[in-house]
C-alpha cells in the first residue's frame, strides 16, 4: 500500500491525520504523516533527511492536535530557530489537518430537528439526534441524521460527553423541562462550543428558574447558554429556524456581529 | 481533499495519471482557505476546486504541464500584483498561492 492509499484510508475513515509536503527546497513533493489511532501516535514517511523529520513531526503532532493547517520554514537539517535560519537554503513545508467533522448532538425528535440536521449536514456536521421516546426517536423520520439515539440526556452526556469540544454544539429543542433542563446541565460539563436551546422567551424566562433550582446560576454558564435559539432572521419555518441556529453557531464561533456586510467595514475573512 | 478522493479513485483505477492542486497560502481576501484542493487528471478532468472560479482553468493548465514535464511539483501563485494577474487574477484582490503536484506518493 502507498503513503497516499494509507493517507485515503485514514481520511476515509475520519481517523485524525496531518500530511507534511515538502512545498520549497530540497526533495519537494516529499512527505511525512502523522497518525492518531486512539492513543498512539505514528509518524510514517519522511521529508528526505532524519533530522529534518525528527523536528518537523514534533511539529507536525502539534498541528494535528490544534487542528491547524499552514506552512512552516526549516533548516535543510530540521534547523527551526531563526538564527540558524541565516544563511542556509530553506525547506518549505506544507502541513494540512484533517480532523473528524464537527459533531451537532440534537435533542429532541421535533420537525425542527428535521430541517437542522440537513442544514447541519450541509455545514459538514456528523449528526446526533437524542430524544427519551423510542417512538419519535428513529432512523426513519431522521434519515439525514449519522445516528439516531434513544436515551435520556444524563447517560448520554456521562458516556460522551468527553468527546464534545469547542467545534462541536448542542441543540435542545425538546421545549419539556424534564429533558431539556437534564441535557443543558449535561452540556455545560462539557467544553463543547455552543449550547442553544429552543423555546419562547416565557418558555427562556420559566426554564431559567427551574435551572437555579438545580444550581445552574453562575454568570458563565449563563452566557454559554444561547437561548432563545438563533440569530433573529424573522423567519418562522423549520427551515428558516435552522438556518437562523446554524449562523449563530457560525457567529459564535467566528465572534463577528452577524450583520450584513454592506452595513460594516474591514477585511472579509479575518 | 476528502471530496475529491472518489474521482482520485475512478481515475487511478483507469490507468489516468493524476494531479492534485492544494491552496497552501492565502493574502489578503481568498475565497478558499488553505487545504482547498483541486484534482486534474491527464485527460484534463476536474474534481473539485481552489478558488471561486477564478484561476482554475490556469491551474488545469498547470498541473497537466507538471505531469508532462514529470516535474516533482512546484509552488504557483495568482494574485492581483502578479504579471498574469490581468489573465487569470484573483477579482477579490487576494493572493492565492497553491503547491501543484503529481499524485505518485
Amino acid at each position: 500500500m502507498s503513503l497516499y492509499e494509507r493517507f485515503r484510508d485514514l481520511v476515509r475513515t475520519e481517523t485524525p491525520v496531518a500530511l507534511a509536503t515538502v512545498i520549497d527546497g530540497p526533495n519537494v513533493g516529499a512527505k511525512l504523516m502523522v497518525v492518531r489511532e486512539g492513543t498512539t501516535e505514528t509518524v510514517e514517511g519522511s521529508l528526505g533527511n532524519p533530522d529534518l523529520d525528527r523536528v518537523a513531526a514534533r511539529d507536525v503532532a502539534g498541528e494535528l492536535e490544534a487542528g491547524r493547517t499552514g506552512v512552516r520554514h526549516y533548516g535543510p537539517e530540521g534547523q527551526a530557530t531563526p538564527e540558524d535560519l541565516v544563511d542556509t537554503p530553506t525547506v518549505s513545508v506544507f502541513i494540512e489537518t484533517f480532523a473528524p467533522p464537527p459533531q451537532m448532538w440534537i435533542f429532541g425528535a421535533v420537525d425542527f430537528t428535521a430541517a437542522l440536521g440537513r442544514v447541519a449536514k450541509v455545514l459538514g456536521y456528523r449528526v446526533t439526534v437524542c430524544d427519551a421516546r423510542e417512538i419519535f426517536a428513529t432512523k426513519r423520520r431522521f434519515p439525514m441524521a449519522d445516528e439516531v439515539i434513544v436515551s435520556w440526556p444524563a447517560p448520554m452526556f456521562e458516556r460522551r460527553g468527553h468527546t464534545l469540544g469547542p467545534r462541536d454544539a448542542v441543540c435542545i429543542l425538546t421545549h419539556d423541562p424534564k429533558f431539556d433542563v437534564p441535557a443543558i446541565q449535561g452540556a455545560l460539563a462539557t467544553s463543547v462550543g455552543y449550547i442553544g436551546v429552543m423555546g419562547s422567551r416565557k418558555t427562556h424566562n420559566k426554564r431559567l428558574e427551574r435551572l437555579a433550582e438545580v444550581g445552574v446560576s453562575s454568570a458563565r454558564d449563563l452566557e454559554r447558554i444561547m437561548s432563545p435559539i438563533g440569530l433573529d432572521l424573522g423567519g418562522r419555518t423549520p427551515e428558516e429556524t435552522a438556518v437562523a441556529i446554524c449562523a449563530e453557531i457560525i457567529a459564535r464561533r467566528t465572534g463577528h456581529g452577524a450583520t450584513s456586510l454592506k452595513n460594516t467595514s474591514g477585511s472579509i475573512h479575518s | 481533499m476528502r471530496e475529491i478522493l472518489d474521482d482520485i479513485d475512478r481515475w487511478r483505477a483507469n490507468g489516468k495519471k493524476v494531479a492534485v492542486a492544494r491552496v497552501v497560502k492565502i493574502e489578503g481576501s481568498g475565497p478558499r482557505d488553505p487545504g482547498a484542493a483541486m484534482a486534474v487528471n491527464e485527460d484534463g478532468e476536474v474534481a473539485g476546486s481552489v478558488s471561486g472560479g477564478c484561476v482554475e482553468g490556469a491551474v488545469v493548465s498547470e498541473a497537466l504541464a507538471i505531469l508532462a514535464e514529470h516535474s516533482p511539483g512546484r509552488m504557483v501563485s495568482f494574485g492581483y500584483s502578479d504579471d498574469e494577474a490581468f489573465a487569470v487574477g484573483l477579482t477579490c484582490g487576494g493572493t492565492i498561492r497553491l503547491f501543484i503536484e503529481p499524485l505518485a506518493w
